[in-house]
């Protein structure tokens, strides 16, 4: 906050009308996310050189800790003070519960959630049996109904966050490193294509908010890069989870469009090709935003 | 059968008494971005102008642009250039292009078309993140935009 009032001064100095170059203005925050956990701190790297595919765009990608408020930002120091880590014990207690048809437990088949290691940072991807792009969710219902015997859990119903939460946050720390090539290549294509459309009566485009005007102020507002290395996200003004899926759905609403359904093949392609811009940050695990 | 047209006219008359000599989204002519005449024939209000700039329902102008004159519209966004100044840089006909479709005068710009009804991908209905139907409503109403652009032209340094 304190940078941004600087940068409102310095621009009321400015010679008016003179046509703003975004990004320059009011920056990431300068800091370093070290997170105090139960096995010791957890550095995050909240900001990184930019993956290949991104050299004429940006040098550098920065999580969206950056951008939020000191407060916020010191929510997510310390898992404490996360107020996400309730989600994460609910999914715990399902990962053990004997829920299945025949009494199948997640513990069950994967021992511990820290098998589960590493699967966030690489997600999503392609399946190499059926071809299929899989974002963690699609994991976690193919056991739910074909090993477990049970109705398909809602992409965004609590359960299912519960669970996102517990199986991210064993990633935490671990690079972001989504495939992008090879079988991913067609589903990245068309993420790209969606991320670069201008939807809506309000014509904009992830691009335009994200790429063009990060670090600026859309009213009060500071617009990050957009990226998913942090979700799910314990989000303040919700005071509840929200997954990247169900993200994608209130940036597109905001731009007065039809959106696309949370789960649906459009938001999983986009899904692939926002994660890949983050190559290289690390999984937050569960973040804090408001 | 008969009662039912009626109904249908009489709200198509109540709907369209404020407006008789308004033009319609898809008649609006641009010249180089620029509308020479009003959109409705009736004077803007510059006060009602301010509402719909500082309005998030309404044009919610400050969400991207800073206006000196208005000190007290709590954290204007900083996407685009302030707005002081503008009517000097601009004039009344090129502010109407500006406000209707900005598209016109800058091409492929990030502002929004306040004016516009159709040619969009997926449109809304509203922020429902539902279907809408072409053509929409516009963003802004005729007399809206007359209105700020009757603010828009006090704006000289
Ligand atoms: C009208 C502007 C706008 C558009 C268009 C837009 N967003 Fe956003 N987005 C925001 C704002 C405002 C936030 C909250 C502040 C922030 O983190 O940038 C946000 C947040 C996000 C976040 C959360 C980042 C974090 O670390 O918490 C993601 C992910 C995201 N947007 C992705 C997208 C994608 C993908 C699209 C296109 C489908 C998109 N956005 C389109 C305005 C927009
Ligand atoms: C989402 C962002 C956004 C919103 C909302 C927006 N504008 Fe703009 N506006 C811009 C940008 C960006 C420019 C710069 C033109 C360009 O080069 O793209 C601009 C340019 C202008 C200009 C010319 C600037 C100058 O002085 O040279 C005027 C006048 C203007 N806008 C008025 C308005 C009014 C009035 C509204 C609301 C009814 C509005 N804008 C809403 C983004 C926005």
């Amino acid at each position: 906050m304190a940078r941004f009032t600087k940068t409102m001064k310095s621009l009321a100095a400015t010679a008016l009308g003179l046509a703003l170059a975004g990004a320059a203005l009011a920056g990431p925050a300068e800091d370093e996310l070290v997170i105090e956990t139960d096995d010791g701190p957890v550095r995050i790297v909240t900001k990184t050189a930019a993956p290949a595919f991104l050299a004429d765009t940006f040098d550098t990608i920065y999580s969206g800790w950056l951008f939020r408020d000191d407060t916020t930002r010191d929510m997510e120091r310390d898992d404490f003070d996360n107020p996400a880590m309730v989600f994460v014990d609910r999914g715990m207690d399902a990962w053990n519960a004997a829920m299945g048809a025949n009494g199948e437990s997640c513990a069950g088949c994967h021992q511990g959630p820290e098998s589960m290691a590493g699967l966030r940072a690489v997600l999503p991807r392609v399946d190499a049996e059926s071809g299929k792009l899989m974002i963690l969710e699609d994991y976690i219902n193919a056991c739910v109904t074909g090993r477990m015997g049970l109705e398909k859990w809602g992409t965004t119903s609590d359960d299912m966050k519960d669970m996102l939460s517990l199986i991210s946050l064993q990633s935490r720390g671990m690079p972001v490193n989504v495939a992008i090539d090879g079988p991913a290549a067609h589903f990245w294509e068309q993420g790209k294509e969606i991320y670069y459309t201008r939807y809506g009566q309000l014509e904009m485009s992830c691009a335009n908010c994200h790429e063009d005007n990060y670090g600026n102020m859309i009213r009060a507002d500071h617009l990050s890069q957009g990226q998913v290395n942090g979700f799910p996200t314990y989000r303040l003004k919700d005071a509840g989870m929200v997954s990247a899926q169900q993200r994608f759905v209130g940036c597109v609403r905001d731009t007065r469009a039809e959106t696309f359904k949370a789960g649906s093949d459009e938001f999983r392609a986009l899904e692939l090709y926002v994660a890949s811009r983050g190559n290289g940050l690390t999984v937050e695990g569960v973040s804090v935003r408001h | 059968m008969n009662s039912h047209l009626w109904r249908v006219s009489a709200m198509v008359t109540v709907i369209a008494t404020p407006a008789i000599c308004e033009t319609a989204p898809k008649d609006v002519s641009f010249a180089e971005g620029a509308v020479e005449a009003s959109l409705t024939g009736v004077p803007g209000d510059p006060a009602n102008g301010v509402k719909v700039m500082t309005t998030n329902a309404l044009g919610n102008c400050v969400a991207c642009h800073q206006i000196g004159a208005l000190p007290d519209v709590e954290f204007p966004g900083t996407i685009a250039p302030p707005l002081d100044g503008a009517g000097d840089r601009w004039s009344e006909a090129e502010l109407r292009g500006i406000v209707a479709n900005a598209k016109m005068t800058f091409e492929g710009t990030f502002m929004p078309a306040f004016y516009k009804v159709d040619g969009f991908v997926r449109p809304g209905d509203g922020f429902t993140g539902k279907a809408g139907t072409e053509p929409l409503a516009p963003i802004l109403n005729a007399q809206q935009i007359e209105d700020v652009v009757a603010f828009l032209v006090t704006l000289k340094e």
